[in-house]
């Protein structure tokens, strides 16, 4: 069965190259649909055929010799780590390019589109069922060139810089991970993760450890990301296109945070143990710093990028921990937030598409009148992103205080319960800033968003149009104003009356995800059963 | 026994999910006035068919329950009557550290609190048939309160303390979403945002508690919580923690600010969820893990002050308010904080039977309450007036409520609050003296604030007029007539029991005998404060009796100020700290990265001074290279 796995990575491989060969296809997007939803077919039957008894175990392996002089090898495999994230990326992929047939994004080249996003899913995938450290590394780069395209041909308008700067600050991050990699391969004399893990780190010196675990933490910690880390992040959000944030804040980010689960915690226990107080302080710092940044922004994608730093501040946090418990949360936390970050970015994405703006001030209220199935989906999303018990958002944030209150025999435990009260603050103040958007954008009465017409000279105009209850920031030139005028498509958004509610094709990218967020929010085992004996494994615990 | 418990608990959630997604068809801009008269007929029936399920399986079960084996003397208060007890476990969810068991049971004490949500939640949802009638948004509505009517059941049901905490958030987002219910205006959003996060913010010590209480005991699972042998410093942590939650959610001090605000919402949400039901939760919570709350004193004592200070101080605040419903919402603080009284004086029992009193005649107040505003147009009692001859029904149910509010025989609250007074006045702590004296003065003004607004809305001038066009918050316009049928109904089975709940109470479910001494002071003290209003407004009857409280009526109807200091301590400051955030973001965090860039630029410019093109540099530069070289070889060689 082992033949699955390689199937995983060639079904969209061989779908980009095709798209390289042959000259013209008739539909580009159906036949995106079509290669992915095959990847995702193949990663349903990789799960069908996972064997649920083991899920601690390395399962359909494959192991040959790549590059036989530097002892390099094409392993792969996957356990009940890997397995909810590579269906997960199969799965958030092919709903992208579903809501990619109607909703392109600005920047035409349709047919490079699609094959950037097919070579950008190869890497997502390879990179969750890499067992060779080098390998992984080679995944986790394939990843970024896609990336950097996707933002700087099909992004908004500040798309370049938003690129440039997306690109050098993850390949700083990855040098510095590449360092440490390679310093596990000196002291170790290895690089299958499978034989390195089975060590608990045994026959590498602690100090060598512990600037391995700096390394390699550091290098992760840029993609999860960890505040102070993160800067990145807003801007290549904002910029992005809907699929390029989805897939960004569902898959990109669970790299980094993969990272530690199957390399920095299994490899380097000791290095870890020396470095899990940071780590954890720098998580809740993240957790609280995040919601702070959310509560003030006015751009709507801008505040859900920022959310990313706080929820991936709660899975950094169930790491730092050192428990079984704790990684579990990590773990679910990943699953659930590129669930529900993933649909959010699409709301978010479908809202500018309709407004021509992610500004909150120039959103005005009442989407619940205008659009009341976009804010029933938003409402909906965001409730689950900030962590109601029953959806699944709840669980990992949940684990993650849990870990914290009891962690890992060698931590101090005071430390940890403090950053545990610190995140529960966090917790609160994540609901206050979903909750005050919810009251901006979905309640109160739709306004009149700036229209296209005249062009109006003074700030005062534009306050007016504006209406008095909102509160606007002053526009001092006229170029402003013109600008603002021109985002505002002509025609349909005056008056609140003929925006165009949900389409099917985003229904059909949507619904999967709001039931899967059920689904894990009311039965947590279904992904709790999976990755606990993994993570047992990891630690030595027998259950 | 244990699949009907969840029967009981999953037939809502079924109504609420055939509610929100029935109702959806047929979609877009095809959609009549006719579809939507036809959706909200769909709606209301999946919400009552679900309702009576579950209130007919309740019935059962309280039956099977009932013929169980009697009791051992000595064990709960529900041991006489209600001896049975069913638990079912639906599979362990192993996380690493503390299993989640999924687990329900149901016992006395569950079964008493479980008949009143499914009474009052089926009162209400018959209720709002008529009062929400022509609102296009009626099917979510009818929803959200079966949703909310689960959640409140799996709270109830609970075998476990986490199954218990994710109904109790459940229950807190439907509050959100149903105070938020008109949400074109600003300030209905406003108030429900601040429920939550008010609520929210309790909630948080609630799950440290529950973690504390969890990793100490091994288990989540009650049972094994109860049994469980933990040291007496857990025991105070974890139940001071677990208090946060409920000061929350039943709004006592210091997080009581949320509740009026709470209000906003239509007023059937005010009687079965900021009434009857969810502020309950908080006293169900203790009532359950009782025995842990004996074993940790400090807490009991931390309970009895703040049980104190907020009964007196809402009961003063509701003597100074001139909205109907939030002289009922800051009674509602007030008895919650009999009811916490009750459990720091040792007695879950008379804080249980004051629940479930409580729980009709305040239903029965907010429903009554809802036909009066329906009829009159305003929340205002300075709009009303008079109102006796032109809605008699509801005359008579809300005489009832007041009687039983004010605690005169023989309605139910006067058996239930004496039996939380003789419980106090026979207790033993330091705060004791302090509780007793808040509690009988609470009494008084209970009295005087029941006494006004009874007097203030049915009898003297009238002052109804017809308003041109209703303001979002207010269903209906003045039309002349008593509430429709539906409306009635309701307002009649709450009035019966709010009438008899006492007695049957004291007789059938033997939860109290009267204490006539503390009776007879009681219901001197509440005559005396009642009397004194009487006269006052006999004097004049068209200015309100609150000129009573003379220089300290303002600060009383502005609750004390406290809402004002929460905005200058915690939310302008978070506020202003989030801007802060926001600035350093730019300068500081995102300056560095952007500033590191810049540097390696400059860098780059000065090496490239040295790539001039010039041959004879480099030339020379060579030369300089090789001589250096040749320097350190024969120096260090």
């Amino acid at each position: 069965m082992s033949w699955l796995l390689i199937a995983l990575l060639a079904v969209p491989l061989i779908g980009a190259a095709v798209l390289l060969i042959a000259p013209a296809l008739g539909r580009v997007s159906a036949y995106g649909i079509a290669v992915s939803g095959v990847t995702l077919a193949v990663a349903v039957a990789v799960a069908v055929a996972f064997d649920y008894g083991h899920p601690g175990r390395m399962q359909l392996q494959t192991n040959r010799p790549w590059i036989p002089g530097l002892d390099l090898r094409f392993h792969l495999g996957l356990d009940g780590i890997s397995l909810p994230l590579a269906v997960l990326t199969a799965l958030l992929t092919f709903l992208c390019f579903v809501y990619l047939a109607r909703h392109r994004p600005e920047g035409g080249r349709q047919r490079a589109l699609v094959f950037t996003l097919l070579v950008l899913e190869v890497g997502m995938i390879g990179t969750f069922l890499a067992l060779d450290l080098l390998l992984f590394f080679v995944f986790f780069e394939v990843v970024l060139i896609p990336m950097y395209f996707v933002i700087a041909v099909w992004g908004g308008r500040d798309r370049r810089r938003a690129a440039v700067k997306f690109i050098l600050y993850t390949l700083l991050g990855s040098a510095v991970l590449l360092l440490g990699l390679l310093a596990v391969w000196a002291q170790a004399g290895t690089l299958d993760m499978v034989d390195l893990a089975a060590r608990h780190g045994s026959g590498i010196p602690r100090s060598a450890q512990i600037v391995a675990f700096l390394a390699i933490g550091v290098g992760l910690a840029v993609k999860t990301p960890m505040w102070p880390l993160h800067t990145w992040l807003p801007d290549a959000h904002t910029e992005a296109p809907t699929v390029g944030s989805v897939l960004l804040a569902g898959v990109l980010l669970k790299m980094g945070s993969y990272g530690f689960a199957r390399i920095a915690i299994p490899v380097l226990p000791e290095g870890a143990a020396a470095l899990a107080p940071w780590l954890g302080a720098f998580a809740v710092v993240g957790i609280v710093y995040g919601s702070l940044a959310c509560l003030a922004q006015r751009d709507l994608k801008r505040m859900i990028a920022y959310s990313s730093v706080g929820h991936m501040g709660f899975v950094l946090l169930g790491f730092a921990t050192l428990t079984p418990v704790g990684m579990n949360a990590a773990l679910f936390g990943n699953v659930a937030h590129g669930l529900i970050t993933g649909l959010l970015f699409f709301i978010a994405g479908a809202i500018k598409e309709r407004y021509g703006t992610a500004d909150m001030a120039r959103l005005g209220g009442g989407m619940l009148r205008r659009l009341p199935y976009i804010g029933s989906l938003l409402t909906f999303a965001c409730i689950a992103s900030l962590g109601l018990p029953g959806l699944a958002g709840f669980w990992g944030e949940m684990l993650a205080l849990l870990g914290a209150y009891k962690p890992a025999a060698v931590l101090s435990r005071p430390l940890f319960v403090t950053f545990m009260a610190v995140g529960g603050v966090g917790t609160a103040l994540t609901a206050a800033y979903f909750l005050v958007m919810l009251s901006r954008v979905t309640h109160g009465r739709p306004i009149d968003t700036v229209p296209a017409g005249p062009l109006m000279a003074s700030a005062e105009e534009v306050r007016e149009f504006l209406g008095p209850d909102e509160p606007v920031e002053p526009v001092a030139t006229g170029a402003a104003v013109e600008e603002a005028a021109e985002e505002a498509p002509t025609g349909d958004v005056p008056g609140g009356g003929r925006l165009v509610d949900v389409t099917v094709y985003e229904l059909a990218a949507w619904v999967p995800l709001v039931a899967l967020t059920i689904l894990f929010g009311v039965w947590p085992k279904a992904l709790l059963a999976v990755t606990t004996p993994a993570v047992q494994a990891i630690f030595g615990v027998t259950s | 026994m244990i699949a009907v418990t969840t029967l009981i608990v999953l037939l809502p959630l079924a109504a609420a999910a055939a509610g929100l997604l029935g109702s959806r068809w047929p979609r877009g801009a095809s959609r009549t006035e006719r579809d939507n008269a036809f959706a909200s007929r769909r709606a209301a029936w999946f919400a009552i068919v679900a309702g009576t399920g579950s209130l007919l399986l309740t019935v059962w079960l309280a039956y099977e329950l009932s013929s169980g084996r009697a009791g051992a003397p000595g064990g709960p208060f529900w041991g006489g009557v209600l001896p049975g007890k069913a638990e079912g476990t639906l599979t362990l969810i192993e996380t690493g550290s503390v299993p989640i068991s999924v687990t329900l049971r149901a016992d006395g004490l569950s079964m008493l609190v479980g008949i009143l949500v499914v009474v009052v939640a089926l009162a209400v949802q018959v209720y709002s048939v008529g009062y929400m009638r022509g609102d296009p948004r009626y099917p979510s509505y009818s929803a959200f309160i079966s949703l909310f009517t689960s959640a409140m059941l799996l709270v109830v049901y609970a075998g476990d303390l986490i199954v218990l905490y994710v109904g109790w958030e459940i229950m807190g987002l439907c509050s959100y979403l149903l105070i938020g219910h008109w949400w074109e205006d600003r300030a209905n959003s406003r108030a429900a945002v601040k429920a939550f996060l008010v609520t929210r913010l309790g909630d948080v010590g609630f799950l440290f508690g529950i973690f504390t209480l969890g990793v100490a005991a091994g288990s989540f699972r009650i049972d094994d919580v109860l049994s469980a042998d933990l040291p007496r410093s857990t025991l105070i942590t974890a139940t001071l923690l677990l208090l946060a939650g409920v000061a929350g959610k039943s709004a006592q001090v210091p997080l009581q600010t949320w509740l009026p605000d709470a209000m906003a919402g239509p007023t059937p949400i005010s009687a079965l969820i900021h009434a009857a039901t969810m502020v309950a939760a908080g006293i169900f919570i203790v009532a359950r893990l009782y025995p842990l709350f004996l074993g940790a004193q400090p807490t009991l004592d931390v309970l009895a002050v703040i049980a104190a200070i907020g009964m007196l101080g809402a009961a003063l605040a509701a003597l100074a308010q001139d909205d109907l419903k939030r002289v009922l919402a800051y009674s509602t603080i007030s008895q919650l904080a009999y009811m916490a009284g009750a459990l720091a004086a040792g007695s879950d029992k008379a804080a249980i039977f004051h629940l479930l009193t409580h729980g009709a005649f305040k239903a029965l107040l907010f429903l009554c309450a809802g036909a009066v505003i329906h009829h009159v147009g305003s929340n205002l009692m300075s709009h009303m007036g008079g109102l006796r001859a032109g809605l008699p029904v509801t005359f008579a149910g809300m005489t009832i409520g007041f009687a039983a509010l004010m605690g005169l025989p023989p309605a139910s609250g006067f058996f239930s609050k004496d039996a939380v007074i003789a419980a106090i006045e026979h207790s033993h702590g330091p705060a004791q003296p302090f509780l007793y004296g808040s509690a009988l003065l609470t009494v008084g003004v209970t009295g005087a604030y029941a006494a006004r607004a009874w007097l203030r809305t049915f009898f003297g001038p009238a002052r109804v007029e017809a308003l041109p066009e209703p303001p979002p918050g207010t269903a209906h316009v003045f039309d002349g007539r008593e509430a429709p049928r539906s409306m009635l109904w309701p307002i009649g089975l709450l009035a019966v029991l709010a009438l008899l709940l006492g007695i049957a109470g004291l007789g059938i479910a033997g939860l109290g005998d009267v204490d006539w001494s503390s009776a007879v002071v009681s219901l001197v003290v509440a005559l005396l404060g009642a009397g004194i209003v009487y006269a006052l407004w006999r004097s004049s009857p068209h200015i309100d009796p609150a000129r009573l409280l003379g220089p300290f009526r303002v600060p009383c109807e502005r609750a004390f100020y406290v809402d004002a200091v929460y905005a200058a301590l915690f939310a302008r400051p978070v506020f202003r700290l989030a801007r802060g955030v926001v600035r350093t973001d730019e300068k500081v965090v995102d300056g560095a990265v952007r500033g590191s860039g810049r540097l390696t630029v400059g860098l780059s410019g000065l090496v490239r001074l040295a790539q001039n093109g010039n041959a004879q540099l480099y030339v020379t530069g060579l030369l300089a290279g090789v001589l250096l070289i040749a320097v350190a070889a024969v120096v260090f060689g």
